[in-house]
């Protein structure tokens, strides 16, 4: 399995932690990554409102510098970057005027981009749809049996619609890590946006969105919550000591990355995963993982009172 | 230097139950489309045979359209499936005779679906502004001998 | 050769883009084109009469009527002609409505095309023969299918009217959606009282053969003379031994969560009638549950039964029926709201679906009437009824299910009514009341106290803040009213879920040779002026097959249904289709082809003379044959090889003709 690999921006920065451990994973899974030479930013959220063009061309130059015949798929750790990179090249398949103008910018720096040869592929889609979580489960050699760990896919990985994974209700983040014999609950806000750059714009706003969130994993006894993109990693990470100091809470939720987990699942050292990059500290986490005690699963009593419940649409053998 | 053909001449050919019904749908909720279509009612697409096919690209039409029930749907419960049988190799029959595939469009379109027949019906009035006109074609037709055809 | 051609302007529908006086004049010019007039309303009996005039003065033997499509009005014309005097066959229609002026924006396009239209007509005309169409006469037995209360009025009716009717439904008994409600809006009488003598009726009718547990299989024939394939499945009771004690479904020891008429909230044993007003009576085994069909021991029905009418050797039967004419109420699917993950059915417990919280509601349900959370003890304080799960959203349905709303404002009074004092919500887009005495109602529920927020409700969550909140479910929305966004907890959440077509609407729609519209539900002849007939003769829909709609407008279809065929079977005859097909017996070369294209087997091979013959009572007219013959030998009436080439050749010759003539360079 050989893809392009776009890093990102923020692996050179907040998410350094999140690129390095995809890169460490992957070699373990045989995924072979070829980093984009001399990629760029790919704007973020803000260039597109700002100005249309010059922000597809920032993107498209990314696609173009891949070399589409050797690698027909490029693989973002981001969930931002992977959003863009597909609206890019989904939207100039769609639009002539658009695809024309792009390529008329890129000819300036002697590129051209034909859409529809290179797709996008979020890591976490690669590892659990192309890997399979059956094979990372044989690959792993620590069980995660100690653990709670709260998925939480973030706003941009199942959107827009048509991902692939569901955009209300995602699944292979939580198949992933129950796999690895973590305790999953099922964590209703998976998909909720994390407030993005509010902080920046808006903090009284961006503290009630990661309040909403922390809360939640806090009441679910969640030992960590576990992120494929490096935006949700920094929010949820940096601010908590703010969401705890705004509204009296107390929340030490160490957020860490899914590669992150992968790592320790198949054995790597902790010292190599780059912990010590986060706010929080993943010491208890680590500490629980270390001391093995398998979290036992609430036994489900048959109340002959209850009501019956439906199945999830997932669980529904009919539907399936 | 090709022809440019501003208007290409159409027939089609509707199946009474669904196709004809559909165009009556997409009049009555007004979707508009070209005008180059001339619409002629059959009971089935069954019903429509290949020599009837030839017989309107002699006479100049510079695309046809057979139009069904979808396979399953059809009033007469399996006369469509003689016409998604017969069309295909109809179609090779008109590479023989030198005429492009793309001048005969074989599509379901049911009852329901009137914006369908619309959109497809736009689709292929645009396709065939991009052929030459078939009038100007027919004398080539004739000249276009077996013998060229073994000869590739 | 005398013509006739009539060119309708239709008010402004045709007027406004074809120059109706233009091409009426261009007609004029057309080969044997004896008159040519246009007129306001060809349709209007004055219109009728201009043609009927001309016939008799002029002697006209062909007419032509460009106006709309012959789907709405070529019986109209026909008619017309025929008390000219004239064979209704010689008279054909251009659709210069629906086919040129409603979808062309440029008049001088539309007017073009219809002239190309009008010219093929003409064309086409010339090659008309006379047809007589042979009578049959009707069955006067009649296939109901579908034992809700559309099927049930329409059964009633027409056995009232002293007719055989087969009544199928594929449930263990009849009833339907409308057995499973409580009350019903506005007038809140209960619906099991009202409907329940009904089904007694209809089950004990003598003219009504009652096949519950049964499937139609297969439907051949026409109008007047179709014949059923039922599938009558084995209950596994002997019904003549049978005396509905229940002394079996009270000692069966298999409990099973009963998915249609408890909607899922309650349980039902493997044998089990679905509720005690059931009819039949007759309990059945389901086989999938039954501990002695699984696993080949247990028979403690048999053991308790006092009149020895378990039978588990009993097998599927199949009956043919025949029958004049069917009607197809089928009803709806209730929407999967599992499928909204946002609105957490099936993940939270305390989130119910509408028909659920109906079950819940109706005294004889699983919590006797009682308004309980999931946990079966708990009473709410706060309930949420959020409207349109599934319905008016372009991502599920785009339709308005229609009773929604109706349903809802009397979901909020049920829960006001069991639970003084309780805080109801609905978070509804719009309230939709067409119907007698519903905005009355809606008013009353205003003034009861129900609180209405205006807005999609966006999602419902267990992410709960503070202790207040503890176990409570949060549904947010904007509420478009005072444009903020709401966030309220409540402990209970109802889905006021929309209305589906059946599952396997597009199968049964198949077995009777009917059409489904877009979104599944079956599609009638014409949407406004016959909603009951289908593209089919002689196969007519009621209900909320045709597409949602409450209990006053099913029963009253079920009775239009009714009446349409009881004009049928008044009638006696009907009259068959006289454009068939003809073999030439001289040119036949023998080889069968046509047999094989024949969807009805309706062609004979006749050893002795070795060539083809049609079987007139067969053919339906479709002409795969004609396509399939190799000699050229079938002909079918009235869509013969010269009539369509001639109007193939009217249009393209028009089209020529009226194209500009190339500038010299």
């Amino acid at each position: 399995m050989k893809y392009a690999y776009y890093p990102g921006c923020t692996a050179e920065a907040s998410g350094a932690a999140y690129d390095a451990t995809s890169r460490m994973v992957a070699k373990e899974l045989g995924i072979e990554l070829q980093e984009i030479p001399d990629w760029n930013c790919c704007g973020a959220t803000e260039y597109f409102s700002i100005d249309h063009l010059p922000a597809y061309a920032l993107v498209a130059r990314n696609l173009a510098l891949v070399d589409a015949d050797e690698t027909p798929q490029v693989i973002a750790p981001c969930s931002a970057c992977y959003i863009n990179l597909k609206k890019v090249d989904e939207n100039m398949l769609k639009h002539k005027d658009l695809r024309a103008d792009v390529n008329e910018a890129l000819a300036e720096g002697g590129l051209s981009y034909t859409p529809g040869t290179v797709r996008a592929r979020h890591f976490l889609d690669i590892v659990c749809n192309e890997v399979g979580c059956e094979a990372v489960r044989e690959k792993s050699v620590h069980s995660m049996d100690s653990l709670i760990l709260i998925p939480y896919y973030g706003c941009y990985i199942g959107r827009p619609e048509q991902n692939f994974d569901d955009t209300e209700n995602p699944q292979s983040l939580d198949r992933l890590l129950s796999g690895l014999g973590a305790h999953v609950p099922d964590y209703s806000l998976k998909s909720s946006c994390c407030g993005g750059h509010m902080p920046q714009i808006g903090m009284e706003i961006a503290l009630g969105i990661l309040r909403r969130l922390l809360d939640l994993a806090a009441k679910l006894n969640g030992d960590a919550i576990v992120v494929p993109c490096p935006m949700c990693q920094l929010n949820l990470d940096a601010y908590q000591s703010y969401v705890n100091s705004r509204f009296g809470t107390d929340f030490h939720i160490p957020i860490v990355y899914f590669t992150q987990i992968l790592g320790l699942a198949m054995g790597m050292d902790p010292s190599t995963l780059h912990f010590g990059e986060n706010v929080v500290s993943v010491e208890p986490m680590l500490e629980k993982l270390k001391a093995a005690q398998p979290i036992e699963k609430p036994k489900k009593k048959r109340d002959k009172k209850a009501l019956p419940m439906p199945l999830p649409l997932s669980q529904d053998k009919e539907q399936l | 230097m090709t022809e440019i053909n501003k208007e290409p001449k159409i027939i089609g050919f509707l199946c009474n139950w669904c196709s004809y019904a559909g165009a009556d749908g997409a009049g009555m909720a007004r979707r508009k489309y070209p005008p180059n279509i001339k619409i002629i009612r059959v009971p089935c697409s069954g019903r429509v045979s290949p020599e009837l096919v030839m017989r309107t690209f002699m006479q100049g039409a510079d695309g046809v359209m057979v139009l069904g029930c979808h396979i399953g749907d059809c009033h007469y419960s399996d006369g469509n499936h003689r016409t998604a049988k017969r069309f295909p190799v109809f179609h090779r029959f008109m590479d023989y005779m030198g005429i492009d595939r793309g001048r005969l469009r074989i599509q379901w379109v049911s009852a329901s679906e009137g914006l369908l027949f619309a959109e497809v019906v736009t689709e292929f009035t645009e396709s065939l502004r991009n052929l030459p006109p078939m009038r100007g074609q027919l004398k080539s037709l004739q000249r276009h001998t077996i013998a060229e055809e073994i000869q590739g | 050769m005398k013509i006739g051609v009539y060119t309708c302007h239709c008010g402004s529908n045709i007027a406004a883009k074809v120059d109706c006086e233009h091409v009426a004049e261009w007609a004029s010019d057309l080969e044997g084109v004896e008159i040519s007039r246009d007129y306001s309303f060809m349709c209007s009996s004055l219109g009728q009469e201009l043609i009927q005039e001309d016939i008799q003065k002029l002697g006209l033997d062909r007419v032509v009527v460009a106006s709309c499509s012959p789907h709405m009005h070529e019986p109209t014309f026909r008619g017309a002609c025929q008390r000219a005097g004239m064979n209704p066959y010689l008279c054909e229609m251009s659709n210069i409505r629906e086919h040129a002026s409603w979808v062309h924006e440029d008049r001088g396009e539309a007017t073009d095309k219809a002239k190309a239209l009008i010219a093929a007509s003409v064309s086409r005309v010339r090659y008309h023969e006379p047809l007589f169409p042979k009578q049959a006469p009707v069955n006067d037995a009649t296939l109901v299918v579908g034992g809700g209360v559309a099927g049930i009025q329409a059964a009633l009716e027409i056995a009232n009217a002293g007719y055989r009717v087969y009544l199928v439904e594929r449930e263990p008994s009849v009833g339907g959606h409308m057995a499973q409600l409580d009350k019903t809006f506005p007038t809140l009488d209960c619906s099991a009282c009202i409907l329940t003598p009904k089904m007694f009726e209809a089950g004990n009718h003598e003219n009504i053969t009652l096949l519950t547990y049964s499937e139609v299989e297969k439907v051949s024939g026409y109008i007047g003379n179709f014949t059923a394939k039922i599938r009558v499945r084995a209950r596994s009771i002997d019904e003549v031994l049978c005396t509905g004690c229940g002394l079996c479904e009270e000692k069966c020891p298999v409990r099973i969560v009963d998915d249609v008429f408890e909607a899922g909230l309650g349980r039902r044993k493997a044998v089990y009638r679905p509720f005690p007003q059931a009819v039949p009576k007759y309990p059945v085994i389901d086989r999938e549950h039954c501990t002695y069909f699984l696993k080949g021991k247990c028979r403690l029905c048999e053991k308790v039964c006092p009149t020895q009418a378990i039978d588990y050797e009993q097998q599927d039967r199949v009956l043919e029926v025949e029958v004049g004419n069917i009607i197809v109420a089928t009803g709806y699917d209730a929407f999967d709201a599992r499928r909204i993950p946002q609105y957490g059915y099936g993940r939270y417990p305390n989130v119910f679906s509408a028909l659920e919280f109906e079950r819940m509601t109706n005294a004889a349900g699983p919590t006797t009437g009682k308004v309980l959370l999931r946990d079966g003890v708990s009473v709410p304080k706060s309930v949420a009824i959020i409207h349109c799960v599934g319905s008016r959203d372009v991502r599920y349905r785009e339709h308005c299910s229609r009773v929604c709303c109706m349903y809802s404002l009397k979901f909020a009074h049920l829960v006001l009514e069991k639970l003084p004092g309780a805080d109801v919500y609905n978070f509804y887009i719009d309230i939709r009341t067409p119907g007698k005495d519903y905005e009355e109602f809606y008013h009353r529920l205003l003034e009861e106290g129900t609180k209405f927020i205006r807005g999609r409700a966006a999602s419902v969550s267990d992410a709960t803040l503070g202790e207040e909140e503890e176990g409570k479910l949060i549904v947010t929305g904007e509420d478009t009213l005072i444009g903020e966004q709401r966030r309220v907890p409540v402990d209970m959440v109802v889905l006021s879920t929309g209305l589906e077509p059946r599952h396997d609407s597009h199968n049964v729609a198949r077995t009777f040779s009917i059409s489904c519209s877009r979104e599944g539900f079956f599609k009638e002849k014409h949407p406004k002026l016959d909603p009951i007939a289908t593209m089919t003769d002689g196969v007519f829909i009621a209900g909320c097959a045709q597409g949602p709609r409450d209990i006053p407008d099913t029963v009253a279809q079920g009775s239009a249904a009714a009446a349409r065929v009881l004009s049928i079977i008044g009638k006696g005859q009907v009259e068959i289709e006289a454009a068939i097909a003809e073999v030439n017996a001289l040119t036949c070369v023998g080889c069968q082809m046509c047999i094989g294209s024949c969807p009805y087997n309706a062609i004979d091979f006749l050893e002795d003379r070795m060539v083809a013959e049609v079987n007139e009572a067969l053919c339906k007219g479709c002409g795969t044959c004609v396509a399939a013959c190799l000699s050229k030998s079938i002909t079918l009436h009235h869509f013969t090889d010269e009539q369509l080439v001639a109007q193939m050749m009217g249009a393209m010759d028009t089209l020529f003709a009226l194209e500009p003539v190339p500038m010299e360079a």
